[in-house]
């Protein structure tokens, strides 16, 4: 499960530990002044018990406080505040990429990461995880008019069904694929698909039941089907050598689960029913809960994910040679009508270039996938070729533009003197001359674009990054899918780059 | 070619220009008779390139007339090329720079025009093209690229470019800059049978040698009006004007 966060797994490969240590230590900073104003009379000598959460990820879970921004407050708050007291230390919050938080508590981050993670056989090899705390079910979310019709995955088959990327929920509807034909759609919040849904880009959402009834109280327009599709449970990860806090923390939520103190919590956040307090009944009479036991899947070989990676790989290549066909062309018309346009063309033109190249991409691709459905619903992998194309085709032109300007007036005045039409000098003269000069900047664009196609997951289309960012949340390392990854990413701009040198080299003559 | 043999090649009228508001031409008459190698002469700046970029429609005059091989040109902005059409045809023109296309081959420079602007079949102007170049001696420079060429066989080249569509009046620019002696002497022979085919030449120089050797007249230009002009041996033996003694006293410093 998870919700609203910024398009962390979009972040090329090499910066992903990068970033992370960039917003450990960043938000280190502002959590020092929360964490220290939380309980001012602690002994400096009492290191602060650090957790790690996201607070993109909203409420229930974790939120910034809307009455004081420097703070966060939600559920997961609250049971960390929880634990803190029960050790005899104070809770001091770490802001992390919700997809981050068990490879940032590895690394030594944070001592605790709490924000709603699921409890995950793969991640229980990994870490050392605490009991679960809340029990959460998988359900179905659908439009109001096909309630009768899509009760359950079977009945999706060759249907769109959306939810978060890197969730149990995105296993599940893989590992449905096969078998019940639905067609997963990965989305980077859990706010759009429900938008989506209501909008009738997908036909259903497969969610955590917390995240569906609140999106339900807000937004509307859908029902949730009773029937849950599976049950998952809420933990807590500590680091994998880190077993006697971990037995500590686990003591203390029993406790804190016979004396009601949870229960006080998750009332509050409206987030308690009768499936809740029967979960409590059974993980109290059973007192073996704390070490829960999953059979081992065994290491994932790095060959199973290949065939994913390499469709995705299709996926970018083609992504980014649309894209670019759309950006050279455009970025042509563009480029002729801002050098032999009229005065209104010229300046029509000029605001649309300075648009585009002076707002990010991210944006624009939100506009033209989820600002535009009022108007009209492009499927996402031509909202994500339209807007890469018409992003590049602002930087295509001013390239066009300075080269077709860079033509020496003597060749044009030597074209005119010869009887050639202004369109004729386009064509055979000063069109094939700014060419050659345009070719090494339109190379060096394309292998940009390579990489910026993969922002487009944030419009659910899964390219070459995204598959790898799912991948390596799935093995729990970067470093097997991210050197695979840059493999693949390499194999495309290499060649390329090679190809418009000897270009180049064969031009420089002519 | 049907407009064939008018005794003039190019006659202008009171030709008065201004660039960037100071006057360059005050009122400029010459002619230039089929047949006939004219030197325009005059120091730098003199207004000489004026001359020929008005000539070519390349640039606007604001007054006076310009008739070649009776095509009038009007004062006023440069027409649209739509209208220049006929021009282009009567006027070759040969750049300082020569200004080759760069990224075409010798052969695809030369015949460029004749393909695309005058709708030529690819054989009939690769056939003219090759008798060009050949008459130019550059034949084997056919496949070349400018860049590969030498100054002279790139200028020759040009020759051949500008003579494809076999203008009556064809306009050089400085043509000796960029030549050693004996390449001048070839200039002027190939120049000399150009004008024997029956073409008016206007050759803009500085060049009081070549003048002297190649130029059957000489009109020598200086403060935007025309201050001599004549046949060439008599015009630079017996300079009657300051302007045109301080061309020859140049020349001969550069001599010296």
């Amino acid at each position: 499960m998870y919700r609203a966060k910024q398009p962390g797994p979009d972040i090329p490969l090499t910066f992903a530990v990068h970033t992370t240590i960039l917003r450990a230590s960043l938000l280190g900073a502002i959590v020092l002044l929360v964490g220290c104003r939380a309980t001012p009379g602690d002994r400096a000598t009492t290191p602060p018990l650090r957790w790690g959460g996201d607070a993109e990820g909203g409420a229930p879970f974790v939120e910034a406080d809307p009455t004081d921004p420097s703070r966060v407050r939600g559920f997961d708050v609250e049971i960390a505040d929880l634990l803190a007291r029960g050790l005899g230390r104070r809770a001091q919050f770490v802001q992390v990429a919700w997809a981050s938080i068990a490879q940032s508590v590895e690394r030594g981050d944070f001592d605790i990461g709490l924000s709603g993670i699921e409890d995950r056989p793969e991640l229980r090899e990994r870490e050392s995880l605490t009991m679960p705390y809340f029990e959460f079910r998988e359900v179905l979310a659908v439009r109001p008019a096909d309630r009768d019709r899509f009760r359950t995955l079977s009945d999706l088959a060759g249907r769109r069904v959306a939810t978060l990327g890197s969730t149990g929920a995105y296993q599940l509807l893989l590992d449905e694929q096969a078998r019940a034909k639905v067609v997963p759609v990965s989305y980077d919040d859990d706010v759009h698909p429900y938008t989506d849904l209501v909008a009738g880009r997908v036909d259903a959402v497969l969610l955590d039941h917390i995240i569906a009834e609140r999106r339900l109280r807000v937004l509307g327009g859908f029902v949730i089907q009773p029937d849950p599709v599976a049950t998952g449970h809420y933990v807590g990860v500590l680091s994998k050598g880190n077993v006697a806090l971990r037995d500590s923390v686990n003591a203390i939520l029993r406790d804190r689960m016979r004396d009601g103190s949870l229960e006080k919590i998750f009332r509050s956040w409206d987030v308690w029913d009768d499936g809740q307090a029967m979960y409590f009944a059974r993980v109290l009479a059973d007192t073996s809960v704390g070490a829960v036991r999953n059979p081992s899947t065994g290491a994932t070989s790095a060959l199973s994910y290949l065939p994913s990676l390499l469709r995705a790989a299709a996926v970018t290549v083609a992504l980014s040679v649309l894209s670019m066909s759309l950006a050279v062309a455009f970025g042509t018309a563009v480029a002729a009508g801002r050098v032999y346009g009229s005065a209104l063309v010229r300046g029509f033109l000029t605001v649309y270039v300075e648009v585009v190249r002076g707002t990010p991409v991210l944006l624009q691709l939100f506009v033209i996938y989820y600002g535009l459905s009022g108007v009209v619903r492009l499927p996402a992998f031509l909202a994500a070729v339209i807007g890469l194309g018409l992003n590049y085709a602002a930087y295509e032109s001013e390239i066009y533009r300075a080269a077709l300007e860079a033509i020496p007036r003597s060749q044009l005045e030597a074209a005119r003197t010869l009887g050639l039409s202004e369109g004729q000098i386009l064509r055979l003269v000063r069109g094939p001359q700014a060419l050659r000069l345009a070719l090494a900047p339109m190379t060096n664009d394309f292998v940009a674009l390579l990489k910026d196609s993969s922002l487009v997951s944030v419009i659910t289309v899964v390219e070459l990054t995204k598959q790898t960012a799912i991948y390596a949340t799935n093995v729990g390392s970067w470093v097997v899918p991210g050197a695979l990854c840059a493999l693949v990413y390499l194999s495309l701009s290499l060649p390329l780059s090679r190809f418009a040198r000897r270009l180049e080299r064969r031009w420089s003559i002519a | 070619m049907e407009h064939r043999v008018t005794a003039r090649a190019l006659t202008v009228r009171g030709l008065r220009a201004t660039r960037g508001g100071t006057p360059v031409l005050r009122g400029v008459d010459l002619d230039v008779a089929s047949g006939e190698i004219c030197a325009l002469m005059g120091v730098s700046g003199a207004g000489k390139s004026t001359v020929l970029r008005a000539v070519a429609a390349l640039e606007a005059f604001s007054e006076g007339t310009i008739v070649v091989d009776g095509f009038a040109l009007q004062p006023g902005p440069v027409p649209p090329e739509s209208r220049l059409r006929l021009l282009r045809s009567k006027v070759g023109f040969v750049f300082q720079a020569h200004s080759l296309f760069e990224h075409l081959t010798v052969m695809d420079n030369v015949t460029l025009a004749p393909i695309h602007a005058q709708g030529w079949t690819r054989e009939r102007a690769r056939g003219v093209a090759a008798g060009l170049l050949e008459t130019l001696g550059v034949a084997a420079r056919a496949g070349a690229y400018p860049r590969q060429l030498s100054g002279g066989e790139a200028q020759r080249v040009a020759i051949a470019r500008a003579l494809a569509l076999d203008p009556h009046l064809l306009l050089m620019d400085e043509p000796t800059s960029a030549l050693d002696p004996a390449r001048r002497g070839a200039l002027g022979e190939t120049l000399a049978d150009l004008a024997t085919q029956g073409r008016g030449l206007l050759i803009a120089t500085h060049d009081v040698d070549f003048a002297q050797d190649h130029a059957d007249r000489v009109a020598v230009l200086a403060g935007g009006v025309l201050v001599e002009h004549g046949p060439a041996r008599e015009v630079l033996a017996n300079p009657t004007h300051a302007a045109t003694r301080a061309l020859l006293q140049a020349t001969n410093v550069r001599a010296s």
